[in-house]
């Protein structure tokens, strides 16, 4: 494109290197190298190979069975929130007001559970959700409901995934918002000029225009929903029993619970290669549509 | 659609076009959907409030819609227990360290890939997000031993590096955005005026984008404070965040909710200070500068 090429912008970029570096390759590399060794304490460390990933991509074994367990629960929870989150969220900001005080006050609102770290998330939900003190276990067993997240494995997914919706429906809500706001009136005076019904206008004006964000909004919510930890860890911490387990939480069991070093520096690596997978197509949706757009930005 | 059917829509809505064309992108009882979703998002944080207002022996007596007497004992717990407000303080002390540490390294290298193209910058700028994107439960162990070694385990400056893997490529993604809102033509008049690079960048740049760097500190700030996994690992007795202080309010008498919940409520008050500043720019932030 236009940019003129100058590599002595590597000067400006350097001290962001530096720190990243420090931060991401240092430990990447400790971990690649517990990776491939194992140890029996005093800091003695033997050479095992590809020992730690032939067990860890082996379902039979203890640990294999236990990291595809916690995969499979992570992308079931990540498919269930988004066939959630995204339809909820474009419905929601259909329904948004379009000018006047009522667009600052409901964004005000909207924006709210983003806002809240999220290990108060977690309490938010933990003292909402009990049988005994919250409003909401509370009004569920009421009505007869047999609903206890701290014993019950569905009841605790239900209560995980209304917080995921609880947390994130308004970050996809926001992103359409801006894809509607950049809609001309002219298109809505032309097809009320032609007609059209209300699906055709959410069909061929309003969908296309949300297309841009809406990716973005999956791409995000898939990345932050697979990397989960601290919501669900604060409200069931991984139960009852395994059953809300996702792969973060089952990685710091293995590290900082057992000190199992090769074994959770191979999962991480695992785990650090689908991420990277997901990311680039990420990046490359993301740099594909900016030359789509390529103009300045609208200021709210 | 034919010609004929056409005409007669045409005829017919040019008479309603104009009072009711705003009211054309409305969805069949939105303002239902956003009241119930609104009342939704509201009631788990009033509940909150509320808890956190009311006395141990009334939350545990039964359920009670706002509390019989508003007690402010919780707070009063909170802001004389060393051991409660140390974690505010340390918290917020990581924070604002990280923050400014992710601001300053941030500005010239998104200035940098906002303006030029350079050997591996593709590549690079990836790499950053790829950073932002990774899990912190993969850096917790490599984190504990590497600042176990080099000594800075415990200290909030151990916190404030840590958080710097996914906040230095955060800052730099939502700057860049901004950034590329700039037309390029200002850089070129400022150089053209006898303006050196850094003098341009402080005195001229930096103000137009003033919105962008607000917007991305309180970004910065956001992710650090909300951070639980790293800033729990990273330290143990002296620097412990508020956020690890609160997984541990079981004490002999049971759990302790509504010291919890007063705890809860005072964490939302830096997000709530700011709400109405970003409001507009919420979506921007979280989708790193991309919309």
């Amino acid at each position: 494109m236009d940019k003129p090429q100058n590599n002595r912008a590597w000067f400006l970029v350097l001290p962001v290197l530096a720190i990243v570096a420090f931060s991401a390759v240092i430990p990447l590399m400790t971990v690649v190298n517990y990776s491939v060794q194992d140890t029996f304490g005093n800091n003695q460390f033997f050479w095992n190979g590809t020992g730690w990933f032939r067990e860890l991509l082996d379902p039979t074994t203890d640990l294999g069975g236990r990291v595809r367990d916690s995969l499979w629960r992570n992308l079931l929870f990540s498919a269930i929130i988004l066939t959630i989150q995204v339809p909820l969220g474009i419905a929601v900001a259909l329904a948004m007001p379009r000018e006047g005080w009522k667009v600052a006050a409901t964004l005000v609102v909207m924006a709210m559970p983003l806002l809240v770290p999220w290990n108060v998330v977690g309490t938010i939900w933990q003292v909402f959700a009990r049988g005994d003190i919250g409003l909401l276990g509370y009004t569920v067993n009421r009505l007869g409901i047999d609903y206890n997240y701290v014993a019950d494995p569905l009841a605790a997914w239900v209560t995980i995934i209304v917080m995921d919706v609880w947390h994130w429906t308004s970050l996809v809500a926001l992103l359409c918002y801006a894809g509607l706001k950049s809609i001309p009136d002219a298109y809505y005076q032309a097809a009320r000029i032609d007609g059209a019904s209300r699906w055709a206008v959410f069909r061929f004006i309003q969908l296309p225009k949300m297309r841009r964000v809406l990716i973005i909004a999956v791409l995000l919510r898939f990345m932050d929903s697979f990397m989960i930890y601290t919501e669900p860890f604060v409200v069931t911490g991984g139960g009852p029993g395994n059953s809300t387990t996702f792969l973060s939480i089952e990685l710091v069991k293995l590290a900082l619970g057992q000190f199992d070093l090769g074994k959770a520096a191979a999962m991480s690596i695992v785990y650090n290669l689908i991420i990277l997978a997901v990311c680039w197509v990420f990046y490359t949706v993301m740099t594909n549509l900016d030359v789509e757009r390529r103009r300045p930005p609208a200021d709210a | 659609m034919t010609t004929e059917s056409l005409s007669t829509s045409a005829t017919r809505s040019a008479a309603e076009a104009t009072p009711k064309a705003r009211s054309a992108f409305r969805f069949n009882g939105g303002s239902l959907t956003l009241g119930l979703y609104l009342f939704f998002l509201v009631l788990p944080i009033y509940w909150l409030v509320v808890m956190s207002l009311k006395t141990n022996a009334e939350i545990n007596s039964g359920m009670t819609l706002w509390p019989r007497e508003i007690t402010f004992d919780n707070y009063r717990t909170i802001f004389t227990d060393p051991s409660w407000y140390s974690g505010y303080i340390n918290s917020l002390t990581y924070v604002v360290m990280n923050t400014v540490i992710s601001i300053t390294l941030a500005l010239p290298a998104a200035y940098a890939f906002s303006r030029y193209r350079f050997l591996g910058d593709k590549h690079l700028f990836f790499w950053l997000l790829s950073n932002r994107m990774a899990p912190p439960a993969i850096f917790a162990l490599p984190f504990f031993n590497l600042y176990s070694a080099i000594g800075l385990f415990d200290t909030p400056l151990a916190v404030a590096l840590a958080h710097c893997l996914f906040n230095v490529p955060l800052a730099v993604w939502i700057l860049e955005g901004f950034m590329s809102g700039v037309p390029r033509e200002i850089d070129e008049t400022a150089y053209l005026d006898g303006y050196s690079f850094p003098r341009f960048f402080v005195r001229i740049f930096t103000p137009i984008i003033a919105n962008g760097i607000g917007v991305t500190a309180f970004f910065c700030f956001m992710f650090s404070w909300v951070e639980l996994l790293l800033a729990r690992t990273l330290t143990t007795v002296n620097a412990k965040p508020i956020a690890a202080t609160m997984t541990r309010t079981v004490s002999a008498a049971g759990m302790d909710w509504g010291l919890l919940a007063a705890a809860g409520v005072l964490t939302l008050i830096p997000g709530a200070l700011v709400i109405w500043f970003v409001r507009n720019y919420i979506a921007k932030g979280f989708a790193l500068g991309r919309v």
